[in-house]
């Protein structure tokens, strides 16, 4: 279970440019349950996000898993149990180093980083099974430079790195903004894959109306700061793309545009 | 002309013994430069620390490995302050070196106890004289296979150390510090333990090139980041499409060749003194001639 109590969060506060987004953001999250956010730009999707991983410290309110209070834990130890997906394909892996590199990389991840290895040579055959149901043919070019993949087969690979350890959360930032509807179609069919074989608890941003629809099992839209819609189960079975684009034409409307 | 390549000749196995033993430097910077993209300038400072340290022990009697111990360690901590100063304090990359450097001036006045030269006597015990190591070599070679095989050694031992886990995150931290952070690990006790290798390793090199040439000279430290800079970048332009060569091996032969370049314009007529103009124009050159081939590649990306 996650929990978001009472979150504060203002922005450039004291200045004229001061923007209060969360004010009393409440949320909590059962165990497994895969959720969709959608909302227009600046309702606080990706500041959620980023509260929740640690790159922003909230003002105030608490943040908990399983009870336990996290709000002060520094980003990189909550991400022991946090995989992260960015927008930007080129995120998620080294560049300069291979295929085979990069996983054994997150392959360490939850060993200690010592003077053992770093490439575990029994490894290799265990990574290409990792890849190989991709279909995209990275089991073939283990040696290949990250940086030389398209985006879509770095976002893949990411994907594959960042579930690859025991995790139990999944954070999606837009991560099919910046593909092709095809490879966008790919990645989103991994992710439900992912999401049901390993049993995480996901939060999926994305500006993708249909996606947000069509999986996961709970809708959230956010609008300034606030969910405007919270759809779980049954209710979310019966929302439709329509229901949805007609809610977001009606904040526009109050918002006088 | 043949005057000058004479005297160039002549001067070969010294270039060789000068380069070798700048190669270490070279090595080190390596690691800041190339796989941590961090401009450290504490190397101006860390290398006559590392002479300094090496020379006032050496004087005093100390072991001259020991010597060279200890003066590789206190380069481990000024890169560490340096770290501490741009990771804890997040002062900018640059700065962060210059504070550094700035302070080890006066710091290396001290140890030297106020004075800007040092000379070791002809009687000392050091790395390349009166020891019984030396007595076994071939006369006329010693320096040369002593330097060798430091350079040899520290070589296997940093690729060794980028083959490792803590290696490969090394690598991860420079080149997207993103990913480490999604490895759970912190990015800036990474990049902290990088820049403590890196001025380790220019302060050994400080140490045994005073230890070699019997003298500290506080202003020595005056470019040598951009000298070492240069021979990182010569090495790597010059095997740019070999990816099986090391970089290790790179930063060595860039040394090399940095230093042969040097002792050519020497042997041209060039005085000491202007050989580090030489090296800001030689580095600028380098620097822009592979800048623009970088931004040229990315336009193509």
């Amino acid at each position: 279970m996650l929990e978001l109590n009472h979150l504060r969060k203002v922005y450039n506060p004291g200045t004229v440019r001061e923007l209060m987004l969360f004010e009393d953001f409440n949320l909590s999250i059962p165990k497994g349950q895969f959720v969709s956010i959608i909302g227009s730009n600046g309702s606080g999707k990706s500041s959620l996000l980023n509260l929740l991983c640690g790159s922003i410290p909230p003002d105030s309110g608490r943040i908990l898993i399983d009870g336990k209070d996290i709000t002060k834990m520094p980003e990189h130890k909550r991400l022991k149990r946090i995989g992260r997906i960015h927008q930007n394909p080129a995120t998620g892996t080294c560049a300069s180093m291979s295929i085979l590199e990069n996983m054994s990389l997150s392959h360490n991840k939850p060993l200690s980083m010592n003077l053992m290895p770093g490439i575990d040579k029994k490894c290799r055959e265990f990574f290409r099974d990792q890849l190989r149901p991709l279909g995209l043919g990275l089991e073939n070019m283990m040696d290949m430079k990250a940086g030389s993949l398209s985006g879509g087969q770095r976002q893949a690979l990411a994907m594959v790195m960042s579930v690859m350890t025991p995790i139990d959360f999944l954070i999606l930032d837009e991560h099919t903004a910046a593909l092709d509807p095809k490879t966008s179609d790919l990645i989103m069919e991994l992710t439900d894959k992912v999401v049901r074989d390993k049993q995480l608890t996901a939060l999926m941003v994305t500006h993708n109306l249909r996606y947000a629809i069509a999986h996961g099992d709970r809708l959230l839209m956010m609008h300034q700061g606030g969910i405007v819609l919270d759809a779980a189960g049954e209710q979310k079975e019966n929302i439709h793309l329509q229901d949805v684009l007609d809610l977001f034409t009606q904040i526009s409307i109050e918002l006088g545009n | 002309m043949p005057d000058a390549l004479l005297s160039f000749t002549r001067a070969l196995p010294s270039t060789l013994e000068q380069g070798l033993i700048y190669a270490l430097m070279a090595m080190g910077v390596m690691i800041t430069y190339l796989i941590l993209d961090f401009p450290d300038l504490t190397v101006d400072g860390s290398f006559p620390l590392g002479g300094a340290v090496s020379s006032s022990l050496v004087i005093a009697g100390v072991n001259p490995v020991l010597a060279l111990v200890i003066a590789t360690l206190c380069g481990m901590a000024a890169g560490l302050l340096t770290g501490l100063i741009h990771v804890k304090l997040k002062v900018r990359a640059l700065f962060s070196g210059i504070i550094m450097m700035t302070a080890l001036y006066s710091v290396n006045l001290r140890i030297t106890g106020g004075s800007s030269l040092l000379s070791i006597p002809r009687t000392a015990v050091t790395l390349f004289r009166n020891n019984t190591l030396v007595s076994a070599l071939p006369q006329g070679v010693q320096v040369l296979i002593i330097a060798a095989f430091l350079v040899l050694l520290i070589k296997i031992i940093l690729d060794l150390l980028l083959k490792t886990r803590y290696g490969l995150l090394l690598r991860a931290v420079g080149d997207n510090a993103t990913v480490v952070t999604g490895l759970a690990r912190d990015k800036g006790n990474v990049v902290i333990s990088g820049l403590v290798i890196a001025n380790g390793l220019v302060a050994l090199c400080g140490a045994v090139l005073c230890q070699q040439q019997r003298l500290f000279d506080l202003s020595m430290g005056t470019g040598a980041m951009v000298l070492a800079l240069a021979s990182v970048i010569i090495g790597v332009n010059l095997f740019k499409r070999v990816e099986w060569i090391k970089s290790t091996t790179k930063a060595v032969i860039g040394a090399l060749v940095y230093k042969a370049c040097y002792s050519l314009a020497i042997a041209l007529g060039l005085k000491p003194g202007d050989m580090k103009l030489v090296t800001a124009v030689l580095f600028l050159a380098i620097l822009s001639t592979w800048l623009f081939g970088k931004k040229g590649a990315q336009r193509h990306a």
